[in-house]
């Protein structure tokens, strides 16, 4: 039944008939009906940021962890391109993301007015779809297609642009439920039986196979990583993931191999370099995990289950592709290997084992300890002793502290792991860390931070603060972009150009002006008081841990390189590693 | 225990092109709403695909359908990602490869202007003819002609129109339609 209202109480109705709690925004002219029909109501909480861009990074981390659509309320013009980073970041991650954006008065679009920009054009690229809504009678239905668009398929960011002239006028709303006959968009989500056979008895047959898992088993909610679980306990087979996969299969499970990749471990990129049989569940062959892709995987039979037709054979070919949604998928696997098998192939992988063992052995993470400074992966070490009982959310920054979270942080849950992995946004983990303590205000939230990332997006603390959110954010303080020491090192001679992190703020008194809590430890005897102290603080922490500076993340597989030419921490002479070709690859 | 380093001449974002590239025609059944035409010129610019020529209209008024006309040079590989980031397009009903489902039909429409006198214009003329050419419109030292065609009949015509005064051209670009009695 259609109910008249204005354009801004529709955008208000439509997010309540969307089941949507809360929303991050800044307001501003353009979006100002619409705040007034905020105010008028409290179904929908509204969180007030302190930029745009750490709205979209809260609504990312929201979205994240708890499999629903972010959302997020901007201005025109400084808040729609504010917001343009985390539109990207959300594009890039295949997060689900609905960004309402003002828009000048109709008549004036195009007249260069106060606070235009062009945010169709400008988003155009960087969302999954964008609407300009120009007439009223278009908003109900854009407003309710945009979540589906968002949440269904492979999942990604939408704008809608309102202009204001649109929010002050009458319309006749109407509540949308029925997309599945959409008339140009339909996601397939039902694998194609015969080839999930065919896939089944090639999983019969392998002698080497491996599971490379990637963000999309997130993706498709928390079914797909039961489903994974059982797949995997049934046919006995070693499972590696992608950074954006972490999570979905339990990683202390004994068929785990830990992460795959450029910092991944030794084992998981030799098994995925000697298998015969790999089966690719919702990854996307990324630069970071294939290395040299003439050399990838040189032979080994792929199988690649996607949602995304246009994520098959992009990078690598594939012989046996499946479109669909990887939970559904991996059911039916399940259902039809329990048809064909009653049993692990325990005996006939043995010798599969045996090799994998082998590189276990290597024990790529093995670092050397110190008494006199914190090595950043003890940190984490000691930071995940301290919470192991709990159930907690990691959020990271970008660099090389992220890369230590995955590797030394183990995920037993999926969707407890916030990370920018495909654009590589520095400044994200702080945001998220916020939106993900509004979704579950009564878990365990800690951004792992450098230095120089959490600067970024610095002001989200107050945000924190603000709504009483006791995020804790963990800064591993080397004074440096660690990430681009580390590449200066290997590749230019170790001329630190502009990589040191100069003039640092105090981070404890930072945090007291804001008003929470600030923590500073530097002594490895004292961490782990230091971090009970930050986990016994009722409110936002930031915590100062000073790390040895010059530390290198590794394993590695420098750029233009094989997965079976990885360097490890003990090789000498890193300097020479990477060749000219290279270097030029990041 | 650390594999061999050994400096390797590949490198590992930029493998081989597989295939040579192709000429391809495909034909876009699309949403004719706004901003359509830069979401799909974006998508090529943005993914570093060529696009040769490219035309739009509407087609089916009342459901608010246009056809687009594609005609781009790529790798068979390449051709396949084309289509298949075509189609993610929220959008986009239905993308085709007219070149590569088989025979279809290709016609594109060209003005010409020349200019010359005596000798010239005769000769201009009889070419014009022999192309089936129309004379759109006519001054004592200039035409304009109507060309329709395949694109390399338009090549031809123009080329022999360059020594007799060809003055400028402007095309329509590419349509093309599948034969037989299926429809898209
Ligand atoms: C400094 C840095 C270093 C990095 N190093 C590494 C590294 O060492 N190792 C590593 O793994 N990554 C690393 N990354 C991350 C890397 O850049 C990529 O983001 C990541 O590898 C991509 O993960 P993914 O393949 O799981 O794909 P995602 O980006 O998560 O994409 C998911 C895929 O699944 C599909 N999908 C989505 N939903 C579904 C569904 N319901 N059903 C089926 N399919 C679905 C999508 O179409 C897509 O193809 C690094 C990033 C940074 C910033
Ligand atoms: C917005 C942005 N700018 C630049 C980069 C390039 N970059 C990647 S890692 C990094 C350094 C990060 O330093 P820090 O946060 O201290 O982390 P560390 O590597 O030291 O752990 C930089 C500059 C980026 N990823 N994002
Ligand atoms: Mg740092």
């Amino acid at each position: 039944m259609a109910e008249q209202m204005t354009g801004a109480e529709m955008v208000v109705q439509a997010l309540r008939d969307q089941g949507v709690r809360h929303l991050f925004g800044y307001p501003g002219g353009a979006v100002l009906p619409i705040y007034d029909a905020i105010f008028q109501q409290d179904e929908v909480e509204h969180i007030l940021v302190r930029h745009e861009q750490g709205a979209t990074h809260m609504a990312e981390g929201y979205a994240r962890s708890t499999g629903k659509v972010g959302v997020v309320l901007v201005t025109s013009g400084p808040g729609a391109t504010n917001a343009v980073t985390g539109l990207t970041d959300a594009l890039l991650d295949s997060i689900p993301m609905v960004v309402i954006t003002g828009q000048v008065a109709t008549p004036l679009i195009g007249s260069d007015a106060f606070q235009e920009c062009d945010t169709v054009g400008i988003t155009r690229n960087c969302t999954k779809h964008n609407y300009l809504v120009k007439d009223i009678r278009d908003l109900p239905r854009v407003l309710h297609e945009a979540f589906y668009i968002a949440g269904s398929g492979r999942p990604g960011p939408v704008v809608i642009d309102i202009p204001k002239d649109v929010q002050f006028a009458l319309g006749d709303y109407y509540h949308l439920t029925n997309f599945d006959s959409h008339k140009s968009y339909k996601p397939q989500v039902d694998g194609d039986l015969d080839a999930i056979e065919a896939a089944v008895d090639l999983m019969l047959k392998a002698e080497k196979p491996v599971f490379y898992t990637g963000g999309g088993v997130i993706n498709s909610g928390p079914e797909a990583s039961e489903n994974l679980r059982e797949l995997a306990e049934l046919t006995g087979f070693p499972v590696t993931s992608t950074l954006m996969g972490l999570g979905a299969f339990p990683a202390s499970n004994p068929q785990w191999l830990g992460m795959l990749g450029m910092h991944g471990t030794y084992e998981a990129n030799m098994a995925m370099h000697d298998c015969d049989l790999m089966i690719n569940i919702g990854a996307r062959f990324d630069d970071r995990i294939t290395g040299r892709i003439d050399a990838f995987s040189p032979n080994s039979t792929k199988i690649h289950v996607d949602i995304d037709p246009s994520s098959i054979n992009k990078n690598v070919v594939i012989d046996l592709p499946i479109i669909g949604d990887c939970g559904r998928v991996l059911e039916e696997m399940v259902r039809i290997w329990r048809s064909k098998s009653n049993q692990p192939r325990t005996e006939a992988l043995a010798p599969w084992f045996e090799e994998i063992g082998k590189w276990r052995a290597v024990k790529s993470l093995a670092y050397k300890g110190s008494d006199e400074v914190i090595k950043p992966q003890y940190a984490i070490e000691r930071l995940r002793e301290a919470v192991k009982d709990r159930d907690v959310y990691i959020t990271t920054e970008v660099g090389q502290h992220q890369m230590w979270a995955a590797q030394y942080f183990p995920f037993e849950q999926p969707n407890r792991w916030m990370t920018s992995g495909g654009l590589g946004t520095m400044g994200y983990g702080l945001p998220a860390a916020v939106g993900v303590q509004v979704a579950h205000p009564d878990a365990l939230v800690i951004d792992i931070a450098g230095e120089a990332s959490v600067q970024m997006t610095m002001q989200e603390f107050s945000t924190a603060i603000q709504y009483k959110l006791p995020i804790k954010v963990f800064i591993l303080n080397n004074e440096y972009m660690g990430m681009v020491r580390q590449w200066q090192e290997l590749l230019h001679g170790g001329r630190y150009s502009q990589s040191y992190s100069e003039s640092l703020p105090d981070f404890v008194k930072l945090a007291e002006a804001f008003g929470g809590k600030g923590i500073r430890c530097e002594d490895p005897g004292k961490l782990d008081a230091a971090i009970k102290e930050m986990l016994d603080y009722d409110g936002p922490v930031l915590f100062d841990c000073r790390v040895t500076k010059e530390e290198n993340c590794f394993p590695m597989i420098p750029s233009g390189k094989a997965h079976n030419e990885m360097i490890l921490a003990d090789s000498a002479d890193i300097g020479n590693v990477i060749d000219d070709r290279g270097k030029t690859l990041v | 225990m650390n594999a061999q380093l050994r400096a390797s001449g590949s490198v590992y974002f930029v493998p081989p092109e597989a295939g040579a590239p192709e000429r391809h025609t495909l034909t876009v059944l699309v949403d004719n709403e706004p901003g359509i035409l830069a979401r799909i010129a974006g998508l090529f610019s943005a993914r570093g695909f060529n696009i040769d020529s490219l035309t739009v209209s509407e087609t089916e008024h009342e459901k608010g359908l246009s056809r687009i006309t594609i005609v781009t040079v790529a790798s068979p590989k390449t051709l396949m990602q084309i289509k298949m980031q075509l189609e993610r397009l929220v959008p986009v009903h239905k993308v085709h490869d007219l070149t590569a489902e088989g025979s279809s039909l290709e016609r594109e429409l060209a003005l010409v202007k020349v200019a010359g006198t005596g000798e010239n214009r005769v000769e201009t003329l009889r070419i014009a003819d022999a192309f089936r050419a129309q004379v759109v419109d006519a001054s004592t030292e200039s035409f304009v002609f109507e060309i329709t065609g395949k694109s390399s009949k338009i090549e031809q015509f123009i080329a022999l129109m360059v020594p007799l005064g060809l003055v400028e051209v402007v095309r329509t670009g590419l349509a093309a339609i599948s034969r037989g009695a299926e429809g898209m």
